[in-house]
């Protein structure tokens, strides 16, 4: 399994054709509060760049794009009835959704797990 | 995760990295200049607050965060840095018959060290800013907001007569103490404040400190504001902290605190295109005052408290989840735009979405069942009375 991110705080494990992806500790961190989560439902198709998901903290509205295309294979109704589970464990328990990836090569292109740490350093 | 969606007063768009800007329509006075510091700047980055830019300085948000802090508030007793805030002493001949000519409240009759919530109003009766005023001696105190004061001194400078002055009190820090331990743990550093009732005030020493205190806030609980030298700030918020039953509290909790207790925020649910009556403020004007007129915009004013006004100030109780934030729409059942919202947010104490806005009068009654949209989004919401969480003001004698 292997792990990555994008430049929108998302982060993916692939597991072989199957992402999970969720948002990172420093997204959650800089939303604070998480009160409401609204997670795709199984099927749906997404184009790389779609609204996939939507994260609102007390304070601020975010949408979650799907950082590759695939089809939905499952939303996490965890996240929806206890939105604060994403503060809590954002890169585990908190996962948003699972993607069957069209092309798991896609991937490639984003960053891996060192590299986004030390980005986020520097914002 | 990308592109925040929502704009509002404390907003946090740092999961972006991009600062915010201050309030973007902040009225009068919004800032352009840079960035300031206040007296407890650092005193708050060493609590670990969480500091964002807002009415022209920079302001603690949140520390622990926005949820816990304001359950601690209403539990127990939050301090609030709101030295961002406005405090001028107006003083001369007839000050208040002077400050009458602007204000629509009942100043002359107003007792020594008492408070009177008013607003300054333009030639239209539209709310140029929402403010206290407390008769201190032969003086006015005046407390306004951050984002309009620049703009409130220079409308009181022109239109006060040339034998009254305004004395911006720029050394002065602004502590508030809210929640129901917050008599308790004042008491202790400031003996005699717990005599004070809601909307009276006095000169205290508070740690060695000279202090002006009155009993009011922002939070719908009970509480203090605590007007001290700027040099003194760090030492009594130490003070104050050194107490268990107080934390540090960020303007994050403020807004979700004013919003529960119905209290309108400059700027977003006030603007000059309201007037006190479709705020629901008609309290703030004086009986003599709606007999007499003589205060800006009184004309229309005291024909919208005789015939209604177009619109009034409403609170909502939305289904779901979702917050519904300010800028979306309010439909009636056929679609049609009937009203805006001006705040919402979900409520920590009441765990579920609230909000704030304007709707067409004869939509205003409690009950109402009215349609939300927010990003093409279509939510069911009723019209609620207002407060959302009961206020709890320190009223001595009183039956409330």
């Amino acid at each position: 399994m292997s792990l990555y991110f994008t430049r929108e705080h998302e982060w993916i494990r692939l597991d072989g054709d199957v992402a999970t992806v969720g948002i990172s500790d420093h997204a959650q961190q800089a939303l604070g509060d998480i009160v409401f989560a609204e997670v795709p439902e199984a099927g749906r198709k997404l184009a790389k760049g779609a609204e996939a998901a939507v994260v609102e903290s007390v304070k601020a509205a975010s949408d979650v794009y799907a950082p590759v295309a695939g089809e939905v294979v499952e939303g996490n109704a965890a996240v929806a009835d206890d939105p604060a589970l994403i503060n809590r464990d954002p890169e585990g328990e908190g996962w948003f959704f699972k993607l069957k990836l069209d092309d798991p090569g896609e991937v490639e292109g984003l960053m891996d797990e060192a590299s986004y740490r030390d980005w986020v350093k520097t914002l | 995760m990308s592109r925040e969606v929502h704009g509002g007063p404390t907003d946090d768009r740092q999961a972006r990295g991009e600062p915010y800007r201050g309030d973007p329509d902040g009225g009068e006075g919004a800032p352009t200049e840079e960035i300031q510091t206040l007296p407890l700047d650092g005193w708050h980055r060493s609590r670990g607050a969480r500091m964002v830019p807002f009415a022209g300085y920079q302001m603690p948000v949140q520390y622990e965060g926005i949820i816990a802090e304001h359950l601690w508030t209403r539990e127990n007793a939050g301090l609030f840095d709101v030295s961002h805030m406005g405090q001028l002493l107006v003083h001369g001949r007839d000050v208040d018959g002077a400050l009458e000519t602007l204000l629509p409240g009942e100043l002359r009759m107003l007792g020594d060290m008492k408070l009177r919530y008013t607003l300054l109003l333009d030639d239209h009766g539209g709310i140029i800013d929402d403010l206290m005023a407390t008769r201190r001696g032969p003086d006015f105190y005046l407390v306004v907001n951050g984002a309009t004061k620049h703009g409130d001194i220079a409308v009181l400078e022109r239109l006060l007569p040339r034998g009254v002055v305004v004395d911006h009190m720029k050394e002065q820090a602004l502590l508030a103490l809210q929640g129901p331990r917050a008599a308790e743990a004042l008491e202790k550093l400031a003996p005699g404040v717990g005599e004070l009732s809601f909307m009276e005030g006095g000169a205290f020493r508070i740690a060695g400190h000279p202090a002006w205190i009155s009993r009011s806030g922002y939070t719908g609980e009970d509480g203090f504001e605590i007007s001290v030298p700027a040099a003194a700030a760090a030492a009594v918020a130490d003070a104050l902290l050194a107490d268990d039953a107080v934390r540090p509290v960020g303007l994050g909790a403020r807004d979700s605190l004013r919003l529960e207790a119905g209290l309108p925020l400059y700027g977003h649910d006030l603007d000059r295109d309201t007037t006190p009556v479709m705020a629901g403020l008609t309290f703030a004007i004086g009986k003599r005052r709606r007999a007499e007129g003589g205060f800006p915009g009184a004309m229309r004013i005291l024909a919208e408290i005789e015939n209604g006004p177009p619109q009034r100030r409403v609170g909502f109780d939305v289904d779901g989840r979702q917050p519904v934030r300010e800028g979306a729409l309010v439909l009636d059942s056929e679609g049609n735009e009937v009203g805006r919202i001006t705040s919402g947010g979900f409520s920590p104490s009441l765990q579920r979405p609230i909000a704030m806005g304007y709707v067409a009068s004869h939509l205003a009654e409690p009950g109402t069942g009215l349609k939300l949209e927010q990003r093409g989004k279509l939510f069911d919401a009723r019209v609620a009375a207002m407060p959302f969480v009961p206020h709890r003001y320190h009223r001595k004698g009183a039956s409330a």
